[in-house]
């Protein structure tokens, strides 16, 4: 058995023991140091990601491809990222505590397995590992009555999600005779041999990743959460948590559901999540909620590339995910920054004449809404261009109009933002923000800027993942 | 006397669905709805028993002592943040659960 397959999360979880000691038994203020250690932690874990070798360990229940490779190191950057950004936030709003990076350790090694997962029962587990770090990570702010109600809701939605989930996998079980991918794939062989109790599970399993990655219509929880939860944390679930759960969802249907005419569900939770991620955002006040909808439109755009059931949707989706990290993480490292006396504020019409009174905050966020409006040459753009190439080459053309169409839609709220930046007389400036967040905002910034310099690196490697899945 | 399989699927079937209800139509309290997530794992536990009788696998047993200890940890966190919350608010109200709309 070649346990070393599973270095990288066994290492992280390690040190993220290790961290959780030193916070406890070291005397003094720790929550930099293990901050900074969590991060040093994320680098070593990516690193032997990076050079780890391809298997499959521990009776077929964990997996590693040059897919799960590409995944695990997007969510590490995503995860590293969303903690660099939380130590100055926490520190400004007084929640600043040594367990914020080890939860978020953790969580990480949780999204790690998920797409590492080979069986449903690693499947479950990593799941679990994730969802019940990041449910205290939601309720973080624990003095903040919008933040804890923002930890109850996710909780109580994020449980009945992994209960119809488990239902699924149970009834999957009973069907198929196995828990491992390959079995169940094997078992259920052709369309026909799937019996409709195996097909009632599928169901369940499906609805229930589809409430982790909020795609409609388990989507409800989404601009709730996104809202109340400290804003570390809401860029902290946007990226990492996303990719494992689109990940996820991306080999279950493509190992052990293979037979099964999922496609067409795919497609209804596509159309409808790209029309509520563009009609949803419209009326909203609230930056981190217009977020939210505008992360359940590009979850609708990523289904577009999971629809077409290609090697090049998926590679269209992985491209995307890559994109969605870095424009999100972005947009949030602004919305950090959105502070006055003291406090954060949140509102859109806080942005007025930022043009003026911060041109550089204000450049960085409108390249991030322009990018995620899809206009080109930013990388926005790559991402939507993939999957809508992969849904052409599909014939499914309903999904690429409809793409288009909620995209120029989608566009009318991120020129709103553009619009106030630009045009609205302008209010007190921010405070100064740290270099951590700066170098987070411009660093995203030239990423989503320039992405189209280099993006056959990105490409190549997201090709070579999605054949790996095939 | 053997039980069959689609007895046990039955009720499996009956518990899932009053803990869905319980969680949806409930319109009381939030320990309601941390019961009905229990109600919903204790069908999915029935379920993996009852097929691993059936299969002859002992996968589905090792799953459900899986299932378990996660409960326990979901269970301990859930009232970790409900007491949390009943701090800030002071209640448990489903109705109150409202702050953010829109």
């Amino acid at each position: 058995m070649n346990w070393a397959l599973a270095l990288p999360e066994i290492v992280l979880a390690l040190c993220g023991m290790a961290i959780l000691l030193l916070g406890v038994l070291r005397r003094g203020d720790t929550t930099a140091l293990c901050g900074w250690a969590v991060l040093a932690a994320f680098v070593l874990a990516a690193a032997l990601v990076a050079t780890g070798a391809d298997g499959h360990a521990y009776h077929d229940m964990f997996i590693v491809d040059a897919f799960a490779r590409f995944a695990k190191l997007l969510i590490l950057t995503g995860a590293a990222l969303a903690c660099l950004l939380a130590m100055d936030w926490n520190r400004r709003e007084g929640i600043a505590r040594f367990e914020f990076p080890v939860l978020a350790l953790f969580a990480t090694v949780g999204m790690m397995l998920m797409v590492s997962a080979s069986s449903f029962m690693s499947l479950y587990l990593g799941l679990e590992l994730q969802s019940l770090s990041l449910y205290v990570m939601a309720a973080f702010a624990r003095d903040d009555v919008r933040s804890s109600e923002a930890g109850l809701k996710y909780f109580v939605l994020g449980a009945l999600a992994s209960g119809l989930l488990l239902y699924g996998i149970s009834l999957v079980y009973g069907f198929s005779g196995g828990l491992d991918f390959a079995g169940v794939a094997q078992a259920v062989a052709s369309p026909e041999l799937a019996s409709p109790g195996f097909i009632v599970g599928v169901m369940f399993v499906v609805v229930g990743l589809a409430f982790k990655i909020s795609a409609v219509p388990f989507h409800m929880w989404a601009p709730d959460v996104y809202q109340g939860a400290p804003t570390p944390v809401t860029a902290f679930f946007g990226t990492a948590p996303k990719v494992a759960a689109m990940a996820l969802l991306l080999r279950v249907l493509g190992v052990p559901f293979v037979h099964v005419p999922w496609i067409p569900v795919v497609m209804l939770m596509s159309i409808g999540s790209m029309l509520l991620g563009s009609f949803g955002a419209i009326a909203q006040t609230n930056i981190k909620r217009l977020m939210a909808y505008s992360s359940i439109g590009h979850v609708g755009y990523a289904l577009i590339g999971l629809a077409a059931g290609t090697v090049d949707g998926v590679r269209g989706v992985l491209i995307y995910l890559v994109t969605y990290v870095f424009m999100n993480i972005g947009s949030f490292a602004v919305i950090a920054a959105m502070r006055r006396r003291g406090r954060a504020v949140e509102n859109i019409v806080d942005l007025a004449g930022l043009g003026r009174t911060d041109p550089g905050l204000a450049l960085a966020l409108a390249v991030f809404m322009f990018s995620m409006a899809g206009i080109p040459p930013l990388a926005g753009f790559f991402g939507k261009l993939y999957v809508f190439l992969a849904a052409v080459q599909r014939g499914q053309w309903t999904l690429a109009v409809i793409g288009v169409l909620t995209s120029v839609i989608g566009a009318v709220y991120y020129l709103r933002v553009i619009k106030v930046m630009y045009f609205d007389a302008p209010g007190e400036p921010f405070e100064a923000r740290a270099t951590a967040t700066s170098v987070l905002v411009f660093g995203c910034a030239l990423f989503t800027a320039l992405f189209f310099l280099f993006p056959s690196a990105i490409v190549a490697s997201a090709d070579a993942a999605a054949r790996s899945l095939f | 006397m053997v039980v069959p399989l689609g007895a046990y699927l039955t009720v499996a079937a009956i518990v899932l669905v009053i803990g869905i209800f319980g969680i949806f139509i409930n319109r009381k309290n939030v320990i309601v709805i941390l019961m009905s997530v229990e109600l919903i794992l204790l069908a999915v536990n029935l379920n993996l028993v009852a097929f691993s009788a059936a299969l002859q696998d002992l996968a589905g047993q090792v799953m459900a002592m899986f299932v378990l200890t996660v409960a326990a940890a979901e269970a301990a966190i859930g009232l970790a943040i409900l007491v949390v919350y009943f701090r800030n608010r002071g209640s448990i109200e489903v109705e109150d659960v409202t702050l953010m709309k829109g």
